[in-house]
């Protein structure tokens, strides 16, 4: 009896985060259906951002979105990569609990903090001290002459894909942390025990055991990133433009609804808004979606060269 | 038990037979303020087996851990004493920790294969001291498969996942694993205690194979196994060296009244 409840309880709650989910897709679809209808595929692609002649596109909003959170990971991969490897294997012991600390209170801190200090303090330490260094330095490079052009505003794509990498940084990091604690010792002794340096143990056998793991990580601190939306406000310069150079001003999906929702004039606006929501939420279930395809093709690969 | 543990000597071992391979001197070992083991002396004749027993909790672990400072790992554990491999103090800070792990190899209670292919976790622990051509590098990885009697079992699935053989390969690939570097000594620590029967009975006769090439010291807490594979036998209890003897002696005629409980299985 006590165990039918119970089961009818968790299953009611199973149901309901299925639901919700399918209301959230319904709402987003229908507000979208009127831009979508209008402009069809070509949303997409368009690059046109227009109250005025109610023309509208979602290319630049959607690179916006990607190149910034491309960006983050960029940067954010490596750096957490280092600080895990750091605490859990390398730091003294009176230091790993103060610095593990840290880390968890930057992951506390609200968006909206780091949005401000990379709009005040962040952008205009950056337009003075380093863009200039970058364009002078980069200039004449083919590519990288390219994305570092521009000039020097503190804001811009660049500076949002680094706020973002700070901010999921400490997401990744505290992931990794647990999951790398998840490895046996003694496997890891063994490694060592062979002459392994603590590289070589990390690289070799930490990370394949701690695959899935790790991928998830990235694939939360991604989560986040392409949904970030006050930080990203703030330094992003919100301009519907597509810009070779990463120091241009641009706009991510989120930043674009969160400036423009309470000023949208027009049914037409008002539904383009609704469809690069749509957009958004889509992008995010392929990229959940992809990490799972990622994780059980190594699980097959694995199995294959089992049977094989 | 301090008067014992001094009192028993290294006498028995017959160094014109067997030189030594290592020796033990004043051996102490602390995990933070605790004190596990007291001022071990022996010493161990090369290619020769030497089987340490003792109850839950005695120390022989440590006292093998010791062998190849993997105990280093962790920041509290230290040790004090001279611990001598051919002569030359394994202790000393100066002593490199990779040349050390080189000569001193180690297997574990649980099987610990690395999370990659067969071949892969064999080939890893040789990468680290030797860069090998492809064909030499697959002949050291058949041979240390051959020599852990595993070679005619996977010889076929050398691109299968390590992790999803048998309890029992698993063992004696990582036997293969630590025989592959080419160590002078083994250290086998319970290396049997996880495995079935006939698993068992294949690793112990590995052990009587491999006593012709290496100095093997092996933990175990089943005494019928310390009798049927060692030379030597050390019996520690409360982290200290009770008795140490050949093992013939050891085990028909103890020195010592706590070794003859042990082993009649008064307690422990």
């Amino acid at each position: 009896m006590v165990d039918g409840i119970f089961r009818f309880l968790t299953r009611a709650a199973a149901g309901l985060t299925f639901l919700i989910v399918m209301g959230v897709l319904l709402a987003l679809a229908l507000g979208a259906y009127p831009a979508l209808h209008k402009f069809g595929i070509g949303f997409i692609s368009s690059s046109q951002w227009n109250p005025v002649t109610q023309e509208f596109g979602a290319a630049p909003a959607i690179v916006g979105t990607l190149i910034t959170s491309f960006l983050a990971l960029l940067l954010a991969v490596p750096l957490s990569f280092g600080i895990t490897v750091f605490i859990n294997e390398l730091t003294p012991p009176w230091l790993k609990r103060p610095a593990a600390i840290a880390i968890e209170l930057l992951a506390a801190i609200p968006s909206i903090i780091y949005g401000m200090w990379g709009l005040f303090v962040f952008a205009p330490w950056f337009a003075e001290h380093a863009q200039p260094w970058l364009t002078e330095h980069s200039a004449g490079w083919p590519l990288l002459g390219m994305l570092f052009d521009g000039p020097p505003m503190g804001i811009g794509m660049f500076s949002a894909g680094l706020i973002l990498a700070i901010m999921i940084t400490p997401f990744i990091t505290a992931i990794w942390r647990e999951v790398f604690a998840l490895v046996p010792a003694v496997l890891k002794e063994s490694a060592y025990g062979l002459g392994a340096t603590t590289w070589e143990v990390i690289w070799k056998v930490v990370l394949p055991y701690t695959r899935a793991g790790v991928i998830g990580g990235i694939m939360l601190g991604l989560g986040r990133a392409l949904g970030e939306t006050m930080a990203v406000t703030f330094v992003i310069g919100n301009a519907h433009d597509i810009s070779p150079s990463l120091f241009m001003p641009g706009a991510t999906i989120s930043s674009t609804l969160a400036n423009e929702f309470t000023e949208a004039v027009g049914d037409m606006y008002l539904s383009s808004l609704f469809a690069i929501g749509l957009i958004l939420f889509i992008i995010t279930f392929i990229v959940l979606g992809a990490a799972r395809l990622l994780l059980s093709r190594l699980r097959a690969k694995s199995l294959q060269s089992a049977a094989a | 038990m301090n008067n014992l543990s001094t009192m028993i000597t290294m006498t028995d071992v017959e160094p014109a037979v067997f030189p030594k391979k290592l020796e033990v001197s004043d051996l102490g070992f602390c995990y933070g303020d605790t004190q596990v083991l007291h001022k071990i002396n022996l010493s161990v004749p090369e290619k020769q087996v030497v089987a340490f027993i003792g109850p839950s909790g005695c120390g022989k672990s440590t006292l093998l851990r010791v062998f190849n400072r993997i105990y280093e790992m962790y920041p509290k554990q230290r040790s004090s004493g001279e611990v001598r491999l051919d002569g030359e103090n394994i202790l000393d800070p100066r002593y490199d920790l990779n040349r050390l792990r080189a000569r001193i190899g180690m297997v574990f209670q649980k099987p610990t294969p690395f999370p990659m292919s067969i071949y892969e976790n064999i080939a890893f622990g040789v990468r680290l001291y030797e860069r090998l051509p492809r064909h030499t590098m697959s002949e050291r990885v058949e041979w240390a498969l051959r020599k852990a009697a595993l070679w005619n079992e996977v010889k076929d699935l050398l691109h299968r996942d390590g992790t999803q053989l048998s309890g029992g390969q698993q063992q004696r690939l990582c036997i293969a694993r630590a025989i592959a570097v080419k160590p002078e000594v083994l250290l086998l620590d319970e290396p049997a205690s996880a495995l079935d029967p006939i698993s068992t009975l294949k690793i112990e006769e590995l052990i009587a194979e491999l006593k012709s090439d290496y100095t093997i010291m092996i933990v175990t807490h089943n005494m019928q196994q310390a009798a049927r594979v060692s030379d030597y036998t050390a019996f520690l209890y409360l982290g200290r060296l009770v008795e140490y003897d050949k093992t013939e002696v050891l085990f028909t005629n103890p020195a010592c009244k706590e070794t003859e409980d042990y082993i009649t299985g008064r307690y422990g």
